[in-house]
C-alpha cells in the first residue's frame, strides 16, 4: 500500500509484471501514456499513407495508383487521423494523464470504465483498419460516408462505419468519465473558476463528446441499416433524402473539430504562463469562450453543405453563426499574445512549438473564414483549398499543440529531459516542411485543384512538386522528434523544470501511482506567478 | 490503493450515460419528424397496420415495469430484501411480456412479407416504405435496449438476494432502475409516434 506512495507509476507494483501490468492498469497515467502509443503508430500509419498520396500526385497522369485504389487511401487516411488520432486527440492522452494532476485528484472518477474506453479505442481501430483486408476492397467513400454513395459501394463500408462507432462509444465514455472527474475530484478549495484553463478546456471538450458523439453513432447505424435492409432513409428511390445524411453526419462532424481543437487551445493556454512566467491575461474570458465555442460550436454544421442545395435562408443563418463562433477562438488568441506582453520569456520547446501553433492556427482559422462567407465558398468548396483549411487547423493546430503537450510534459511523464537543440532542430523541419506542403495547397484550391483527385491538369504541377518537399521535410521533422524523445534516456528531470505554477509540478517526476500523498488545499487563483 | 465510493459522482455518471442514450434515440426522431412531415398522409394510413390494442398492452407492461422497479428501490432501503428480489422479478416478467408481443407483431409483419428491402416493401409508397422502416429500426434498436435493461437487471436482482446489494449500498440498483426508467420512456415517446397517429 506504501508502494502506491513512494514507487513512480512506471514501476510495477501490482499483482501481474510487464506487459500484463500495463493491460490490466486502471491508472489514469498508465492509460494515458497506452493511447499514446497507440495514437503514435496509428498517426505514423497515417502519415504514410499522406505521403503515399503525395507521391502519386507528384505529376499529372498516373504514377503508382488508380484511382479507385487513391480514393481508398485517401478515405482510410481521413478515417485513421479523424477517428484514431485528433478526436480522442490531447484528450485521451493528457487530459487523462496531465488532469487529474491539474485539479489535485488520485485518478478519474472511473478507473475501470477508463480501462474500458481504452480498449474500445483498439477494438474500433482494429475494426477501422480491417475494412481495408476484407473481401470486397477498401473502402472509397471519403471519410465522411456521404449518402448515396456509401450506401450503394461494394466496399467494405459497414467494417470502417462500425468501427467508427465503437471508437465513438469510447470517446462518450472518456467524456462522461472526465465530466464527472471535474464535478466530483477537484482538490479542497479549487472551485471552478480557481481551476487551471487545461481542465477548463477538457471539460468543455468532455460535453461535446457526449452530447455529439451519439447523433454520428445513429446516423452510422443508418449507414449499415441502409446496406444491409435497404432502410431508404438517404434514398431517394425509396422515399429517403441523402441531404438528410449530410445534416445528422455535420451535426457531429462539426462539433468535432471543437472536440479536437478545444485541448489543443488549452495546452497552450498553459504553456504560454509558465513560459513567460506572468499569470494569464484574461482567466475569465479565456474559461467563457472555451464553454462559448463548445455551444455555438454546436449551430455551425450546415456550412459544410452550401453547394448541397440547401436555401438561401438556410446558407447565410448558417454563415453568419459561422462568423460567430470565430470570435471565442480569435478572443483566445488575444489573451496568449497579451499574457507575453512584458512577461519573462524563456524560449523553450515547449514555447515555440506553441508559437508554431498560433501562427498556423491563424492561417487555418481566417481560411476558415473564406470558407464561412457564403459566395467565396462556391468557388473553393471541394478544392485543395480546403483540405489546406483544414490540415492547418488540424495538423498545424491540434498536431502542433499535442506536439508542444508532449515536450512540456514529458519531463513529469518519464522523469527524464531530452535534448533541446534537437527539438528546436526538429520543430524548424516540422514548420518550414508543413507550410511548403499546404500552403501551395490554398493557391492550387483558388485555381481549381479539386480535392479527391489522383489526377489534375498540367498547371497545378509545381504546386504539387513543393507539397511533395514540404511533405518529405515535414517527415524528416518528425522524425528528428521521435528519436530526440524515445530513442535515448536523458538527464534526470527535476520535479518542476519549467518553473509552472500548477499542481503537477509539486509533485514527483515521475509521479507516484497516487500522485499526491496529501491532496493539497488550493487558496490561490491559478498561474499566480506575481 | 483504498478502494473510494462515490455514490453521487456514479449517479451523475449514470445520468450524463442516460442522456447520451437519449440524444442516441434523438437521431431517430429527427429522421421521423422529417420524414413525417413529408410524407403525413401516408405516415397516417400506414401506422393503421399496427396493433393499437397490442401496443397499449406493451406499454402498460413497461409503465408496471417501471413502477415495481421502484418499488424495489424503495423495499431494499427499507432492509425487505425478499420484496426487492419479488419486485425486480415481476419487473422482469413485464419485460418478458414486452418481448413476446413484440416478437407476435414482428413475426406477422414479417410472414406477410412487410420488412425492410423485401419485394413487397419496394413497391409500396414512399411514405409507406419509410414508415415501416422507422417502425423496425426504432422498435429493433429499443428492444436491443430493452434486452440490455433486463440483463442488469437480472445481475442486480442476484445481488439483491445474495446481499451485495443493500440499503448502505444501495447504488447499484438505483443506476439500473434508472436505465429502466430510460427503456420505459423511449417506448412512451414510440407508442404515440408509431401507433397513436391514426
Amino acid at each position: 500500500m506504501a508502494e502506491t506512495t513512494t514507487h513512480s507509476y512506471l514501476e510495477n507494483t501490482g499483482r501481474y509484471k510487464g506487459l500484463l501490468s500495463w493491460l490490466t492498469t486502471t491508472d489514469h497515467k498508465r492509460i494515458g501514456l497506452m493511447y499514446m502509443w497507440a495514437m503514435m503508430v496509428f498517426f505514423l500509419v497515417g502519415v504514410i499513407l499522406g505521403e503515399i498520396m503525395r507521391l502519386e500526385l507528384f505529376r499529372p497522369g498516373q504514377q503508382f495508383f488508380n484511382a479507385q485504389t487513391y480514393n481508398g487511401i485517401f478515405t482510410i487516411h481521413g478515417i485513421i487521423m479523424i477517428f484514431t488520432v485528433v478526436i480522442p486527440g490531447l484528450a485521451a492522452v493528457f487530459g487523462n494523464f496531465s488532469m487529474p494532476l491539474l485539479i489535485g485528484a488520485h485518478d478519474v472518477a472511473f478507473p475501470r470504465l477508463n480501462l474500458f474506453s481504452w480498449y474500445l479505442f483498439i477494438a474500433g481501430a482494429a475494426i477501422a483498419l480491417a475494412s481495408q483486408f476484407m473481401g470486397n476492397g477498401p473502402p472509397d467513400t471519403g471519410w465522411t460516408f456521404y449518402a448515396p454513395y456509401s450506401t450503394q459501394t461494394h466496399t467494405n463500408v459497414v467494417a470502417a462505419v462500425f468501427g467508427a462507432f465503437v471508437l465513438g462509444f469510447s470517446s462518450i465514455l472518456t467524456g462522461l468519465n472526465f465530466i464527472v472527474t471535474i464535478h466530483r475530484l477537484r482538490a479542497p478549495g479549487m472551485t471552478f473558476f480557481k481551476m487551471p484553463l487545461f481542465p477548463w478546456s477538457i471539460y468543455a471538450t468532455a460535453w461535446i463528446q457526449v452530447l455529439a458523439t451519439p447523433i454520428v453513432g445513429i446516423t452510422l447505424l443508418m449507414i449499415i441499416a441502409e446496406r444491409w435492409f435497404r432502410i431508404g432513409f438517404f434514398d431517394p428511390s425509396l422515399g429517403g433524402d441523402p441531404i438528410l445524411y449530410q445534416h445528422l453526419f455535420w451535426i457531429y462532424s462539426h462539433p468535432a473539430v471543437y472536440i479536437m481543437i478545444l485541448p489543443a487551445m488549452g495546452v497552450i493556454t498553459e504553456i504560454i504562463p509558465t513560459f513567460s512566467q506572468k499569470r494569464i491575461y484574461g482567466y475569465r474570458a479565456i474559461a467563457m469562450s472555451s464553454l462559448a465555442i463548445a455551444g455555438v460550436g454546436y449551430f455551425v454544421w450546415a456550412h459544410h453543405m452550401f453547394t448541397s442545395g440547401i436555401s438561401t435562408t438556410e446558407r447565410w443563418i448558417f454563415s453568419l453563426l459561422t462568423f460567430l463562433v470565430a470570435i471565442p477562438s480569435a478572443i483566445k488568441v488575444f489573451n496568449w499574445v497579451g499574457t507575453m506582453y512584458k512577461g519573462s520569456i524563456s524560449l523553450k520547446p515547449p514555447f515555440i512549438f506553441a508559437l508554431g501553433f498560433i501562427f498556423l492556427f491563424m492561417i487555418g482559422g481566417l481560411t476558415g473564414l473564406v470558407q464561412g462567407s457564403l459566395a467565396t465558398d462556391i468557388h473553393v468548396h471541394d478544392t485543395a483549398f480546403v483540405v489546406a483549411h483544414f490540415h492547418y487547423i488540424v495538423f498545424g493546430g491540434v498536431g502542433f499543440a499535442f506536439f508542444a503537450a508532449l515536450h512540456y510534459w514529458y519531463p513529469k511523464m518519464f522523469g527524464r529531459m531530452y535534448n533541446f537543440r534537437r527539438a528546436n532542430i526538429a520543430f524548424a523541419f516540422m514548420f518550414i516542411g508543413f507550410n511548403l506542403l499546404y500552403f501551395p495547397q490554398f493557391i492550387l484550391g483558388l485555381m481549381g485543384m479539386p480535392r479527391r483527385y489522383f489526377d489534375y491538369l498540367p498547371q497545378f504541377t509545381a504546386g504539387q512538386q513543393i507539397s511533395a518537399v514540404g511533405g518529405w521535410l515535414l517527415l524528416v521533422g518528425i522524425i528528428i522528434m521521435l528519436v530526440n524523445l524515445f530513442s535515448k534516456k536523458g538527464a534526470k528531470a527535476p520535479d518542476n523544470p519549467w518553473g509552472g505554477k500548477t499542481l503537477e509540478w509539486t509533485i514527483p517526476s515521475p509521479p507516484t501511482v497516487e500522485n499526491f500523498e496529501n491532496i493539497p488545499e488550493v487558496t490561490e487563483q491559478p498561474y499566480n506567478y506575481d | 490503493m483504498e478502494m473510494h465510493r462515490d455514490d453521487l459522482g456514479a449517479r451523475l455518471g449514470m445520468w450524463i450515460f442516460i442522456f447520451t442514450e437519449i440524444l442516441l434515440f434523438g437521431g431517430l426522431f429527427l429522421v421521423y419528424a422529417v420524414m413525417r412531415h413529408r410524407y403525413s398522409d401516408e405516415f397516417h394510413q400506414a401506422a393503421h397496420q399496427l396493433n393499437a390494442f397490442i401496443g397499449t398492452l406493451n406499454t402498460v407492461a413497461l409503465l408496471l415495469s417501471s413502477a415495481t422497479v421502484a418499488m424495489s428501490i424503495t423495499a431494499v432501503q427499507k432492509g425487505e430484501k425478499r420484496m426487492g428480489v419479488l419486485f425486480i422479478l415481476i419487473t422482469l416478467v413485464c419485460a418478458g411480456i414486452f418481448l413476446f408481443n413484440k416478437y407476435l407483431e414482428w413475426g406477422h409483419k414479417i410472414s406477410i412479407g412487410l420488412y425492410p428491402g423485401s419485394d413487397m416493401m419496394i413497391g409500396l409508397k414512399h411514405g409507406y416504405i419509410l414508415f415501416f422502416s422507422l417502425y423496425f429500426f426504432m422498435t429493433g434498436l429499443h428492444m436491443l435496449h430493452l434486452v440490455v435493461g433486463s440483463i442488469i437487471l437480472t445481475i442486480i436482482m442476484v445481488r439483491i438476494q445474495t446481499g451485495s446489494i443493500n440499503a448502505g449500498r444501495i447504488t447499484l440498483l438505483e443506476n439500473g432502475g434508472l436505465y429502466w426508467h430510460l427503456v420505459d420512456l423511449i417506448w412512451i415517446f414510440l407508442f404515440p409516434l408509431l401507433y397513436l397517429i391514426t
